[in-house]
Order: C-alpha cells, then sequence, then structure tokens
C-alpha cells in the first residue's frame, strides 16, 4: 500500500483530488472508453433525496457528466436482491472500476460492510450496526426512530476487484480504525484490513488520524513523501500525453 | 448537451458565473431556467437525466428577483390619475420604461381623484404578465380618497370622502369596480372602516393604512379586521409619540394577529424620510420594509413642472413638492436608486436591501411562491446586478427585457 499523510484535512483532500484528476487524465477517457470511478454509498439508499442531494450539491453538480454515465443504488426498487445484482452487471458491463474512492468508518468499515462482513462479499442490503445509525441520525433531524436501518452497499469482494482502491481517513476518531486496517491482520471485524490483500491501495489521512499508528510506520511513510508527491505534479494536457500511455506509469513498486 | 425530450421541448438555460439571492444569501451557484420558470437542476439530472441546452457566463454578476414597485404614480410624463383616453399607451410607455430600473412587475397608483377618473381609468388596466413590453402589472393601488383630511399631503381636498353612509357599497360606487384592484389605502379612524376592510380582505384585496391620524388602537383594531400594509410609513401620519405611537407604532405591535406580519411602505430617496429614521424603521421591523418609489409622471423627465391627478407638481433635483409650496408630493426616485439608498443608509447587507424591494413586497401580496424569489418554480424573473447594485440586465419569464449597453441608458 502506500500510505499518504498530510499534515490538515484541506491538505489530505487536496492531495487525494489532485490524485484522481492525475488518474483519469493519465487514462485518457473518451467517448467509448470509460473512466469508472467508485463511489461507496454514502447514506442509506432509502432515502433517495438526501443521498442524491448530497452527490449532487458535492460532485456532479460542478462536473459536466452526463446523467445517463451516474449509476446509483436504489434503495425503493421493488426487489432489493435484484437491483444489486444488476448493479455488478452494469459494473462489469463498464468494464470494472477503475478506482474505487471510499472512507473508513470509526468501526473499520468500507461502504457499509460492517464488522462480520464477508471479505469476498457482494453487492447486497445489509442491516446497519447501531454506530452507523447513529452515525447517520444527523440527516434525520437527529431522530433515530427515523435513520433506515437497512442499506443497498457494495461488498468488500466487489471493491477489491477495483483496479485501484483509495481510501481517505481523516481525523483522530478514525485513527484506531486506521490502525486496525494496516498494522493488524486482515480480520473480517476491520473490513478495510481486506485490502492488505489488494495490489494497488493508496490510504489518504491527516496527521490526526496516525495518532494510533506506530511512530516507526508514521516515519517510513512519511520519508516517501517526495516519491508519493510525483503522483500529484499537474500532467500534461490528455493530447500531449496521448493515448499510448495507458498504464500509470509508478515510480517504485508497492 | 441536449436535454431528454421527454419532460418538455423547450430549451434549458443554465446561468453561470455568477451568485445568485437564495435563501437569504448570496450563494454562488449557477441559474436554471425553462419555460419561462426556474428549474431544479438536481432534478433534471436524476429525473430526466437532463442538462443545458444554452450556457451563459453571468461574468460573476449578481442575480436577483426582479424588483416589485407597489406605489408608482406613474412617470416619463405619465400620470395615472389622470383620466385619459390614452390610458393604455401611457401605461405601456411607464411599464416599458421601468424595466431599466428593475422592476419587473407594479401596482399602478391611483392618488384621490373624483369617481369620474376611477371609472374611465380603472375599466382600462388589466392585470397581465410582462415581457419584453414591459414590467408585469399586478392591478392598482389606490390610495384614497378615504382618507384624512388632516393628512391629505398632496392629495385634492375637495375628492376626499367618506363612507360613513353606505361603508362598503359607497367604496364600491366611488371606485366603480373592483376588479383588477389589488391595494387600497385608507384611514382607518374613519367610521365603518372596519366593516370595509373586512369586505376589501375578503375579496383578497390588501387594505394599508396611511394618510390618516389613527391613534395606535385604531390602527391595531385595523390590522385585526385584515389590514396588512403601512402607506409610505412616516408620511402622511401622526409622528411617533412614546406614549401613543400611532400607526408607526405598529411595527412593534404586540397586538398583530398571530402568523401575520405588518408590512410598511418605505420610500427610501433620501428626502422622504431622514436616513436616521428608516434606521429606526429598519431595525425595529426588518422583515416588514417594502420599498416604494411613489413615483409620479416627472420621473425620468428634466425638474419643472408636471401634473399629479388634480394637482400640479414642480420638481427640483430629487425633490417634488405641490407647486408653490413645501408639500412633498410623490417621488422622482427610481426603484434602483431607492434599494441603493436603503443599503447605504442602514448599512444593511446586499441581499437585506435586494430582499426589501422583491420578497418583502411578493409577500405583502400573497405572490411570493412565483414572484419575489429565485426558489424552484417561481416565474423567472430576475435581474444581474453589478456589485455596486446597479442593474445590468432584466429578465422576465426567462428572456432577457433589457440590458444596459456600454453606451448607458
Amino acid at each position: 500500500m502506500k500510505l499518504v499523510i498530510l499534515e490538515t484535512y484541506a491538505q489530505a483532500s487536496e492531495w487525494a483530488a489532485k490524485y484522481i484528476r492525475n488518474r483519469i487524465v493519465h487514462f485518457g477517457p473518451g467517448p467509448g472508453r470509460f473512466f469508472t470511478l467508485g463511489l461507496p454509498t454514502g447514506l442509506p439508499r432509502d432515502h433517495p433525496e438526501s443521498y442524491h442531494s448530497f452527490m449532487w450539491n458535492n460532485f456532479f453538480k460542478h462536473i459536466d457528466i452526463s446523467a445517463e454515465n451516474v449509476h446509483i443504488l436504489d434503495g425503493n426498487a421493488p426487489d432489493l436482491q435484484a437491483e444489486c445484482d444488476a448493479f455488478e452487471e452494469k459494473i462489469k458491463a463498464a468494464g470494472g472500476i477503475e478506482l474505487f474512492v471510499g472512507g473508513i468508518g470509526p468501526d473499520g468499515h468500507i461502504a457499509f460492510n460492517e464488522p462480520g462482513s464477508s471479505l469476498v462479499s457482494r453487492t447486497r442490503v445489509k442491516t446497519l450496526a447501531m454506530d452507523t445509525i447513529l452515525a447517520n441520525a444527523r440527516f434525520f433531524d437527529g431522530d433515530l426512530s427515523k435513520v433506515p436501518t437497512m442499506a443497498l452497499t457494495v461488498g468488500v469482494g466487489t471493491v477489491m476487484d477495483a483496479r485501484e482502491v483509495m481510501i481517505l481517513i481523516t481525523g483522530a476518531h478514525k485513527a484506531f480504525a486506521l490502525y486496525k486496517a494496516i498494522e493488524e491482520g486482515v480480520n473480517h471485524m476491520w473490513t478495510v484490513s481486506a485490502f492488505q490483500q489488494h495490489p494497488n491501495t493508496v490510504f489518504v489521512c491527516d496527521e490526526e488520524a496516525t495518532l494510533e499508528l506506530k511512530v516507526k510506520t508514521v516515519k517510513y511513510f512519511k520519508g516517501l513523501m517526495l516519491v508519493h508527491n510525483k503522483l500529484v505534479e499537474p500532467l500534461y494536457s490528455m493530447k500531449a500525453a496521448g493515448a499510448e500511455s495507458s498504464q500509470a506509469k509508478k515510480p517504485y513498486s508497492d | 448537451m441536449p436535454s431528454n425530450k421527454s419532460v418538455s421541448d423547450a430549451p434549458i438555460v443554465q446561468f453561470t458565473n455568477c451568485r445568485i439571492l437564495r435563501s437569504h444569501q448570496l450563494q454562488r451557484e449557477d441559474l436554471w431556467v425553462r419555460e419561462g420558470k426556474i428549474l431544479n437542476p438536481e432534478k433534471l439530472f436524476f429525473d430526466e437525466k437532463g442538462s443545458a441546452d444554452i450556457q451563459l457566463d453571468c461574468k460573476d454578476s449578481i442575480i436577483a428577483p426582479g424588483f416589485i414597485d407597489v406605489q408608482i404614480n406613474g412617470g416619463f410624463g405619465v400620470d395615472f390619475s389622470l383620466a385619459t383616453d390614452d390610458f393604455k399607451s401611457g401605461i405601456d410607455l411607464v411599464s416599458q420604461k421601468i424595466l431599466s430600473h428593475g422592476v419587473t412587475s407594479f401596482c399602478p397608483t391611483l392618488v384621490t381623484s373624483p369617481p369620474s377618473v376611477y371609472h374611465q381609468v380603472l375599466p382600462q388596466l388589466s392585470i397581465r404578465n410582462g415581457g419584453a413590453h414591459g414590467a408585469g402589472i399586478l392591478g392598482a393601488h389606490l390610495e384614497g380618497p378615504f382618507i384624512s383630511k388632516e393628512k391629505k399631503g398632496a392629495h385634492p381636498e375637495h375628492c376626499l370622502r367618506t363612507f360613513e353612509a353606505g361603508a362598503f357599497q359607497d367604496l364600491l360606487a366611488t371606485y366603480g369596480s373592483l376588479d383588477c384592484v389589488r391595494i387600497v389605502t385608507l384611514a382607518p379612524e374613519m367610521k365603518r372602516s372596519s366593516e370595509v376592510i373586512r369586505e376589501l380582505t375578503q375579496r383578497g384585496i390588501c387594505v394599508s393604512l396611511g394618510h390618516s391620524v389613527a391613534n395606535l388602537a385604531q390602527a391595531e383594531e385595523a390590522v385585526q379586521h385584515g389590514a396588512t400594509f403601512i402607506t409610505h410609513l412616516f408620511n402622511a401620519m401622526l409622528p411617533f409619540h412614546h406614549r401613543d405611537p400611532g400607526i408607526v407604532g405598529l411595527l412593534t405591535s404586540d397586538k398583530i394577529p398571530a402568523g401575520r406580519r405588518v408590512f410598511y411602505g418605505m420610500i427610501s430617496d433620501g428626502i422622504h424620510t431622514n436616513p436616521a429614521a428608516l434606521r429606526i424603521a429598519h431595525r425595529a421591523h426588518p422583515k416588514g420594509l417594502v420599498l416604494v418609489t411613489d413615483a409620479i409622471a416627472g420621473m425620468g423627465l428634466a425638474p419643472g413642472r408636471h401634473t399629479l391627478g388634480q394637482q400640479v407638481v414642480e420638481i427640483d433635483g430629487l425633490n417634488t413638492y405641490i407647486a408653490g409650496t413645501k408639500t412633498l408630493s410623490g417621488s422622482v426616485a427610481t426603484m434602483d436608486t431607492c434599494v441603493r439608498h436603503f443599503q447605504e443608509a442602514t448599512g444593511c447587507s446586499v441581499e437585506t436591501a435586494l430582499e426589501a424591494a422583491s420578497l418583502h413586497p411578493a409577500q405583502l401580496l400573497g405572490i411570493e411562491h412565483k414572484k419575489g424569489t429565485l426558489n424552484y418554480d417561481s416565474d423567472a424573473d430576475f435581474l444581474m446586478l453589478n456589485d455596486d447594485l446597479y442593474v445590468q440586465a432584466t429578465y422576465i419569464a426567462g428572456e432577457e427585457v433589457w440590458r444596459q449597453d456600454a453606451l448607458g441608458m
């Protein structure tokens, strides 16, 4: 894995954004050649308004994506499992996920794959842990009874199939989860640990999130920042780079 | 990118690089318009999978809802209280010219006049939508003749009336028809005014208190019966007194029925009200302040003599007096000047100044679901302004109806 440590939340966000930008430009998307960006479902899908609004306000309205290229799990579908299976098919049809960007829960979950989720799970209906329900209460005016208890989510296995995975972890409350995810073993109680077995993972975090890591780990990866920062340097325009290099050139191997 | 034709064929316009007034704040958002209404881009994206057909760069302008003037007696040589056969072309001229002041809807106002004038003029008036031809007409504002003799201001005394004898029937006989009437200003201390106010309110006509010597109790009673507006606060009413604040006291009265708000018009031209008084009113009741021009025929014309109904008035700079006196009679201020002066004098935010000329009049008339805001599904009547609140372009129903050209207008 690459562990990229930035000082603040803002810097971590900026680094991650530039990295994604570079990956997209390097990939050279075009008509018929789509860069498939995977994102976890941020909120229980029973409230399509809230989730749609979140994605619209924070992402879609700022870019020129056409609506046909946006696929969101529909929590109101009549047959939820069929909806999940269809989603998996859509991912295959799009050529697989090029880059999956996700966060981590305080209990170490990726997307809604709560502790105990199978590490080879696919897109499915999940019951939410109490922690998650509490965390989501703020979207429902603090009324716990209104928070949906089930959600549709991509599985750990689904994300593992992505060609590259980027996990964003910021804040001291995520520090223990980060420790469990990268310094302890692969464990279905901390589902993000599954990515130790993925060939191409980047963890982007701020100082606060490293509070539970060994000083040795932090020093090692901070020492690599010179190399990491090359990954976010502005690239030449897509025309100049040409369609020849479809492989991201890595300055060193994992 | 083409829009999805399944819902509507109409072109979708996206105004970008602008700051729009929404939810009482200037937000850096794009404005989307389709078929003369403000469009919800999120619904367009997810439900229709649509996108903009035309994108316009607004060069960092402020986009605000179009101004609504609920008290304007005329302008550019036209006097709405003059009974001519040519009333229609007069109103067309004014409605077209005020587009450059940012006014997209207005209430042509008639001052105290003999019944013959109302009977001749009102039938020639029609409520209509705005467009390239001019600002929309929301209905007439009849200021008088049921007002107080002591506070007639520039209104002609011989035309003042009471409705002591037949209450509402008297009023109806005087005006002839109430079909296109939106606001009536009257003095609530007059006998049987409560009946009249109730009757008018039931017909959806906004009752305004003005040109009156009412005390606070009488004003509060009028509000209980349905009055919701005060005509040009401070002018033509008893001054504020600490033991009887009079009509001015409505701004902080505790006898306003729950769920109702009393609005008050202010002519913020720097002449009708001392800026300190403007500030006192604004601070006491900021959500009720409605900017009005009370403009007269001389607005937009050179200084000199003009008519105002049955009177002759004289314009000298920004001041207009009854010829030969020092009695103020209307103003020659334009709506955008009033907005700028209001913002300067009170030091309020740009958002507050703009809302006083758009949202508040719309709320007064109960039309804020389609006018006075940039909310989704509202009529797309809006303005592009620069940071100093000078109007650069006026749009009605999504179409550009006026633009500041390089040489200025």
